[in-house]
């Protein structure tokens, strides 16, 4: 034993230093309650105090509005088609490319996983100049062809909204369930088999069931994801008067200017809004009640497949033609738009041009909201690995008095509509509170925390509870001071959940328009509000040139991604 | 004086007194073995001297240093115990070589680069994982992890390692092997070895000293090994540390007979004085301590014999009980193997006086 140290044990009278846990503690709920709390009070003050008074005037005003209710319906309505639809196709699928036979699967899995990288905003508009009701490039080619007096198909409709939507959210369901389809314990249905049951009983009776959990938090996240969802309905559902509560809230705001009226109206909106989105979750909740299941083994044992026989090749057409309509389509769509020369113009190669393309690299608007995105999102990412990391260990491992508040408010802001934590973000930060970030990337850095925390503090959380104590104990033990033993041991071995936790902020943060299309300003544009700007002032070309290369910009960063990722899994 | 000394230590996890006035002493350069049956709060006083809990009340000293004292609130942090510990897990870094992980103790204590090296060497020699020095933990077998562990132990301290469970997650032939191995290095270096078990064999095979808790997480005997077996100081220790056989003893007249249900037979032993005060008393005794002994007048039927190789297991019908009979292979070809189905006489040996347990009815 060396005695260098041993002098400093003199030292070592309890109750002199300030721990380290404790300030990670206070640390964790100071940033939470300027983060989440503060927005979202800010919303339920301004909703039901009027000068200082209680009042549900404001929601009751807002209650009488046709206009709202009818928002209101669509919503619900959206919402509940979505998930309807999305979790069936995503089951589906799940199941034939998890326990089928059926050919192509690698690439296939990989290429139904592209909508969720896919901003669903460029389908949408991708979509709109195919389908829509006057001008689309379909409906204008099927009218010539077939001699029809109006246009067969109209994208710009609740169903059409349903449609695009479901095309984006139905991963959600289907990765969820893929993953459990695949380390789920072959014996559960080998059992079943032997016991005599037929193929077919057997996957109604054993592995439906069995999925329900993962098919049940899937549905969540389509449910939740789609009634806050604004790009959509707002590129599909404008022209025609189609409102969501979401885009209702957004053309409150940008009707009124700004004005604190305008503003007043939204909050009580958003309040609205929540209130749709906690009945949902209260509803799902009843609807899909089961108690979870211990059915995946640690052990990777390889599941029987199921011989499709006749209907392979069948099948196989069904799922190359569904990726077609929801992947290919959409993409080449937006590519070949972008390099026509004018809007409305047959997409025919004497009409194209690489000026499009060329003008986005010289118009300093877009080069500025290009950059402004990823400041954006690498500082969103950056600053919400380290919050969400230091308050998953606050939570894992510290668990202090108040530990269950520190978990709701970190997720809190995840089942809370991107819209309305904008609202709150606008209340909170614009100069109520002396604090005035209006107008500038802050606030919208602020609002992205907050709507991301929760991606990387679930992921980290994940990650600690893989790390036993003993790990950092032994540590201890071995002359190594608290904070020694966590740079030394449990930081490292987080390290990767940390990293993929900061690729999941960044790669939604960079497509992000649901918020900043609130909070930009003059100069803060990020490059969804950019798209969706040009779009609306009818630079259809140069909208698809931009979007297209933000694509690129998400499918070159999300492979490197899983290339680093791929690396990791060796070590 | 005791090298290590816990003084009335009492921990409480809220409501839930682990620990009451706990005091146990180590002398140096031996092993001992603190045994008890899971959640007696074995582990509990083993954090309390590592410093990662920290008791209500009592003192702590290790070699006259004291690390704990609630009186004079002192209280070393875990880091500065210089206690060598192998959790039960192992608990091996996985992102750190083998090398990277032994040698973390003396980094921590900034020791320069060549004095490491060397030690790492040799103390992976000790432990015979010099061959595996670059390895990560991910390609060790459970064995060999709980070799670094060990290794990373004496890295820490050359006169005191903790020892909580280490071999309970390796197979039985294994243990019987890092048991060996760890008796030889402490045999080699002299080193005070504090070892955790709920298993009665591995600190019975271990120990110079032995421990004996119980469920409460109150003391209740220290001595060798031999102490510990022949000579229990109470039933629980009794019953504890291996198989038993009961039967109960009724008082007649000034004698006592074997209740055995439908029938009672004298006991021809003498029944010690401070016995003779339990109500209702019964004897005790372990399987290798009957014998066959046709001459014995009290009878029983075999009802079954398993041979294990270095001794037959008998279940032995007698009366309305069965009790099991072990003999050693040695015995079973001087005396002859007892057939299953026959009549047999039964001697006991070193009989135990208990009272009886309370039975539901």
């Amino acid at each position: 034993m060396i005695n260098l140290r041993r002098n400093k044990d003199l030292a070592a009278v309890e109750g002199r230093r300030i721990g380290l846990d404790s300030i990670m503690t206070v640390l964790a709920f100071v940033l939470l309650l300027v983060i989440v709390v503060i927005p979202i009070s800010m919303i339920i003050y301004n909703a039901f105090f009027f000068e200082g008074k209680f009042t549900f005037g404001l929601i009751v005003d807002q209650l009488t509005r046709s206009t709202t209710m009818s928002s209101m319906w669509n919503t619900v309505k959206i919402g509940g088609l979505v998930t309807l639809f999305g979790t069936i196709v995503g089951v589906f699928y799940a199941w034939l490319l998890g326990r089928s036979n059926i050919p192509g699967k690698k690439l296939m899995r990989s290429l139904f996983t592209i909508p969720y990288m896919f901003p669903p905003f460029l389908g949408a508009m991708a979509w709109d100049l195919l389908l829509n009701g006057r001008s689309g490039y379909l409906n204008r080619w099927l009218m010539q062809t077939f001699n029809l007096s109006s246009a067969p198909l109209n994208i710009n409709t609740v169903w059409g909204i349903v449609f695009v939507e479901i095309s984006y959210y139905f991963p959600f369901v289907f990765m969820q369930v893929v993953s459990a389809l695949e380390r789920m314990d072959p014996t559960l249905e080998e059992s079943a088999r032997i016991a005599g049951a037929k193929q077919g009983t057997v996957i109604r009776t054993i592995t439906l069931p069995l999925v329900v959990p993962a098919i049940s938090a899937g549905a969540l996240l389509i449910l939740i994801s789609s009634l806050a969802h604004f790009g959509v309905p707002a590129i599909l559902g404008f022209s025609q008067g189609i409102f969501t509560l979401p885009t209702r809230i957004f053309a409150v705001i940008s009707r009124s200017g700004g004005s604190f009226e305008g503003i007043r109206q939204a909050a009580a909106l958003s309040i609205l809004l929540v209130i749709v989105v906690a009945l949902a979750l209260l509803l799902q909740r009843k609807v899909l009640s089961s108690g979870g299941y211990d059915i995946i083994k640690g052990k990777s044992m390889r599941p029987t497949l199921i011989n499709l026989r006749g209907a392979r090749i069948p099948l196989f057409i069904v799922a190359l033609v569904t990726l077609v309509v929801i992947v290919i389509v959409p993409l080449v769509m937006i590519f070949l738009v972008g390099l026509v020369r004018a809007y409305g113009l047959p997409l025919r190669p004497e009409n194209f041009t690489l000026a499009n393309y060329a003008r986005i690299f010289t118009t300093s608007g877009t080069v500025d909201s290009i950059k402004n995105s990823l400041v954006l999102a690498i500082s969103a990412g950056v600053i919400s690995m380290v919050l969400g990391t230091l308050i998953a260990y606050v939570v894992q491992k510290i668990k202090p008095k108040g530990t269950g508040v520190l978990e709701i408010l970190s997720v809190l802001p995840y089942s809370i509509p991107g819209t309305v934590l904008a609202i709150g973000v606008i209340l909170a930060w614009s100069g109520s509170l002396r604090v005035n970030l209006y107008n500038t990337l802050w606030i919208i850095l602020v609002a992205y925390i907050a709507r991301y925390l929760s991606f990387s503090m679930k992921t980290s959380s994940a990650a600690l509870l893989q790390v036993h104590p003993s790990l950092e104990e032994a540590a201890r033990t071995c002359g190594a001071t608290h904070t020694e033993s966590l740079k030394d041991i449990t930081l490292p071995l987080i390290r990767p959940a940390m990293i993929s936790g900061f690729f999941l902020i960044f790669l939604p943060a960079m497509r992000e328009v649901t918020t900043s299309v609130l909070l930009y300003g003059p100069y803060t544009r990020t490059l969804g509000v950019q798209i969706y700007s040009l779009r609306d002032a009818g630079m259809m070309p140069q909208a698809a040139a931009l979007g297209s290369v933000a694509i690129v910009l998400i499918i070159v960063i999300n492979a490197i991604v899983n290339a680093i990722t791929a690396d990791r899994k060796g070590v | 004086m005791a090298y290590v000394r816990f003084e009335n230590i009492s921990v409480s996890y809220g409501d839930n007194q682990v620990l009451k006035n706990f005091s146990l002493s180590l002398e140096k350069n031996e092993i001992m073995c603190l045994v008890g049956p899971s959640g007696c709060g074995k582990t509990t006083l083993v954090r309390c001297l590592l410093g990662l809990t920290r008791p209500d009340e009592g003192e702590i000293y290790v070699d006259d240093r004291c690390l704990f004292s609630s009186k004079r609130r002192i209280n070393v942090p875990a880091e500065r115990r210089g206690i060598g510990i192998v959790f039960q897990d192992y608990a091996v870094w996985p992102h750190l070589t083998v090398k990277e992980n032994v040698a973390y103790p003396m980094r921590k204590k900034r020791m320069k680069k060549e004095d490491i090296d060397r030690r790492v060497r040799d103390v992976l020699k000790q432990v015979s994982m010099s061959e595996y020095i670059n390895h990560l933990p991910g390609q060790l077998s459970g064995g060999q992890q709980q070799r670094v562990a060990i290794a990373r132990a004496l890295m820490s301290s050359d006169d005191l390692i903790v020892m909580d469970e280490p071999i309970t997650n390796l197979d039985a032939k294994l243990r019987d092997q890092m048991l060996n191995e760890i008796r030889d290095i402490q045999r080699n270096l002299g080193t005070t070895i504090f070892y955790i078990t709920h298993d009665q064999k591995a600190a019975l095979h271990l120990g110079d000293q032995l421990a004996i808790m119980n469920e409460k997480g109150e003391l209740v005997q220290i001595g060798s090994d031999e102490d510990i077996i022949l000579r229990p100081k109470s039933r629980f220790i009794f019953e504890f540390i291996g198989v038993t056989n009961f039967i109960p003893l009724k008082r007649v007249d000034s004698g006592y007979k074997l209740d055995l249900g439908r029938e009672m037979i004298p006991w021809p032993e003498s029944v010690p004085e401070d016995a003779e005060q339990i109500k209702l008393l019964e004897m005790g005794t372990r399987p290798n301590d009957i014998t066959f002994d046709d001459a014995s007048p009290i009878r029983a039927k075999v009802k079954r014999a398993v041979f294990l190789g270095s001794e037959y297991d008998y279940f032995i019908e007698l009366g309305d009980r069965e009790i099991r009979v072990q003999q050693s292979t040695l015995d079973a070809a001087l005396v002859g193997v007892a057939k299953e189905g026959t009549e047999v006489g039964l001697r006991f040996l070193n009989p135990h006086y208990y009272e009886a347990k309370r039975r539901e009815a």
